[in-house]
């Protein structure tokens, strides 16, 4: 997925989604959004974000799972088989994005790029209602998809990268 | 350390130490109705348990960015005061030091109790208790959490026949001298004591085996402390990112040990009368080692902060600048000035040596100990790299609800109760050991 930091206005609808989408309970979020200000008056800037599980290639999640439960699922999206997940938290600690939270009912859980909505061939929740379309997702591996197109073209970042984690979330900027 | 004051020998025949040590075990009051106060306390606190069982984690203060809260700063206290048993009777026992003999079970009996709880805490801190068996049907040799389990296991199973098998001979004694016990008692004296009669080959071979087994917990006591800092170490996140978190934890593990087992000591002294057997000379010693540990732990804190400190990079800044200055300071400082700098100039003095004052430097010891685990957990996983902005109030402050520390007063009662139950059916100090150190012959009827 490729977010554009221009043109993302902050207005939080793609958090709402998710959580509708999603069945979220209160209080907690799978994605959400971030202002980072940078620089001093009057040269100032405002970096807006929509944050959520970077479903990184090299995860720490999924290496410290004593079960199993976090795993790669086809496509390299990260996800945690609810049944299998114990609960106990080693996931949550080791994510340097503090993507994930416990779920009442006592398991993990996190963004799951939609996928229930992805196979059925529509877009991640989140992407179809962004109203600034600014959010970009598809195939990385395939050259023809949008998300590629875009990454080609334009400057991009990934999150502490430095992490070591191989994100694969890309903020243009 | 092994020129031993000497002792009155004369005074003391086996029948003697025998009476003295098995006395209280059937004639104390006290124990009984501590039991009954002890069993009290947990099935209130149960309850607690059973609502958190009942309605999941969120009865407890841990949210999105808290998730490791209370109960794993309890699983570290547990497990670092359960290294005990391997510092005083496996590592000071290999290197036959004298003073150690009449205190090493009772640091067997507080590991055992210990590492049994520190297991169960883990289950407690769990979201799906019910699926803890997935661990092993689904285990992926890849997670620390299945380091951590099979170690703790482990460590408990050897630790438990370190605290039976130098025991042996002492429940052949029980079994004969305990004649008010009741049947099932006796029986578990019969089975324990495997027909013991002390003939030599018997003697050889049950010392080779408890030789064997002190030499197999060394290197599981490192690793089952070395490795629950691994749980916090192999993170990314700022405060436990560190590469000397394995023996920095041994090093407090033995700190928070030695208090223990200081207490527990005065503790037995006075209820069960034991002035005869841990002496003056015990405790003068625990308070040397205590220094002696506490300057290791001293050392492993200036690394751990001092450094970092000094670079400040970022992610570490925030961290550092509230444990020094900000929200955490009252509680990091309490924990390094009271658990570490003042014990250690105070126990450079022979007259806090002894027993009441070390026992008291202690408690403050093993508070400051378990502070200290709470500060390392917690301010960690409210300090993440990236902050989330706009989060509910009780994302970035945590405070444990009532359940949690009516689960953490449970667990605290279980340990004790485990404890107190092992002293009340086994002599907590070894007869026979005790009585071939001062030279006096070991009778063991059939």
């Amino acid at each position: 997925m490729a977010i554009d930091t221009k043109k993302c206005v902050g207005c939080s609808d793609c958090v709402v989604a998710c959580q509708t989408e999603n069945n979220v309970p209160i209080g907690y979020c799978r994605d959400w959004v971030v202002e980072v200000m940078d620089g001093t008056y009057p040269q100032l800037e405002i970096e807006l974000r929509s944050e959520r599980c970077n479903h990184c290639e090299n995860s720490p999640c999924v290496r410290c799972c004593p079960t199993g439960a976090s795993h790669y699922a086809d496509g390299g999206i990260v996800l945690v088989t609810k049944n299998e997940c114990i609960g106990c938290s080693a996931c949550i600690a080791s994510c340097p994005y503090d993507a994930r939270y416990v779920h009442p009912d006592g398991y993990v859980d996190k963004c799951t790029f939609c996928l229930h909505r992805v196979k059925k061939g529509m877009q991640p929740a989140c992407v179809a209602v962004c109203p600034t379309k600014c959010m970009y997702f598809g195939d990385l591996n395939d050259p023809r998809s949008d998300v590629s197109k875009i990454l080609k073209k334009r400057k991009h970042k990934t999150l502490i990268p430095e992490a070591g984690t191989k994100p694969q979330l890309y903020f243009l900027i | 350390m092994n020129d031993l004051p000497k002792q009155e020998e004369t005074t003391l025949s086996f029948e003697k130490i025998k009476k003295d040590i098995l006395h209280p075990l059937q004639n104390h009051k006290g124990l009984e109705l501590w039991i009954v106060f002890l069993v009290t306390v947990i099935a209130v606190c149960g309850w607690a348990y059973i609502v958190q069982l009942r309605d999941g984690l969120g009865v407890t203060g841990m949210r999105d960015y808290v998730s490791w809260g209370l109960y794993i700063a309890n699983f570290v206290f547990f497990v670092a005061v359960s290294l005990v048993g391997m510092l005083i009777s496996s590592i000071l026992g290999l290197l036959r030091i004298d003073w150690i003999t009449p205190i090493s079970r009772i640091s067997e009996m507080i590991a055992v109790a210990f590492v049994a709880v520190s297991g169960l805490v883990i289950i407690m801190d769990m979201g799906r208790p019910d699926r803890v068996a997935n661990v092993i049907i689904h285990g992926r040799f890849q997670s620390p959490i299945l380091w951590d389990i099979t170690v703790v296991t482990t460590y408990l199973m050897i630790s438990l026949l370190l605290l039976i098998l130098p025991m042996i001979p002492d429940l052949a004694i029980c079994k004969n001298e305990l004649k008010k016990a009741s049947p099932i008692m006796k029986k578990i004296y019969n089975v324990l004591s495997l027909g013991y009669i002390n003939t030599p080959s018997q003697h050889k071979h049950l010392h080779r085996m408890i030789k064997t087994l002190m030499v197999l917990i060394v290197p599981v006591g490192l690793a089952i402390h070395t490795v629950t800092s691994w749980l916090f170490a192999a993170t990314l996140r700022n405060g436990w990112d560190t590469t000397i978190f394995g023996p920095y934890f041994v090093a407090g593990a033995f700190v928070a040990g030695a208090a223990a087992l200081v207490m527990a000591m005065y503790f037995f002294r006075i209820n069960y009368k034991l002035q005869d057997y841990i002496t003056d000379v015990q405790f003068d010693y625990m308070g040397k080692l205590m220094v002696a540990v506490c300057l290791v732990y001293l050392y492993f804190n200036l690394n751990e902060f001092l450094v970092p400190g000094y670079k400040m990079k970022t992610g570490d800044d925030v961290h550092l600048k509230e444990l020094f200055t900000g929200h955490w300071a009252v509680l990091f400082w309490c924990s390094q000035l009271l658990g570490n700098v003042i014990p250690i100039i105070l126990l450079l003095m022979k007259k806090f040596r002894k027993p009441l004052p070390l026992m008291l430097i202690s408690i403050f010891v093993l508070a400051s100990a378990w502070i200290k685990r709470y500060v390392i957990v917690i301010p960690t996983l409210l300090h993440p790299h990236l902050p989330i902005q706009n989060v509910p109030e009780n994302f970035v402050h945590y405070f444990p609800t009532g359940i949690e520390i009516a689960v953490t007063v449970l667990s605290f009662a279980l340990a004790l109760l485990i404890i107190t139950v092992l002293a009340k059916i086994f002599p907590v100090v070894p007869i026979c050991e005790i009585a071939e150190q001062r030279g006096i012959e070991v009778k063991i009827e059939d």
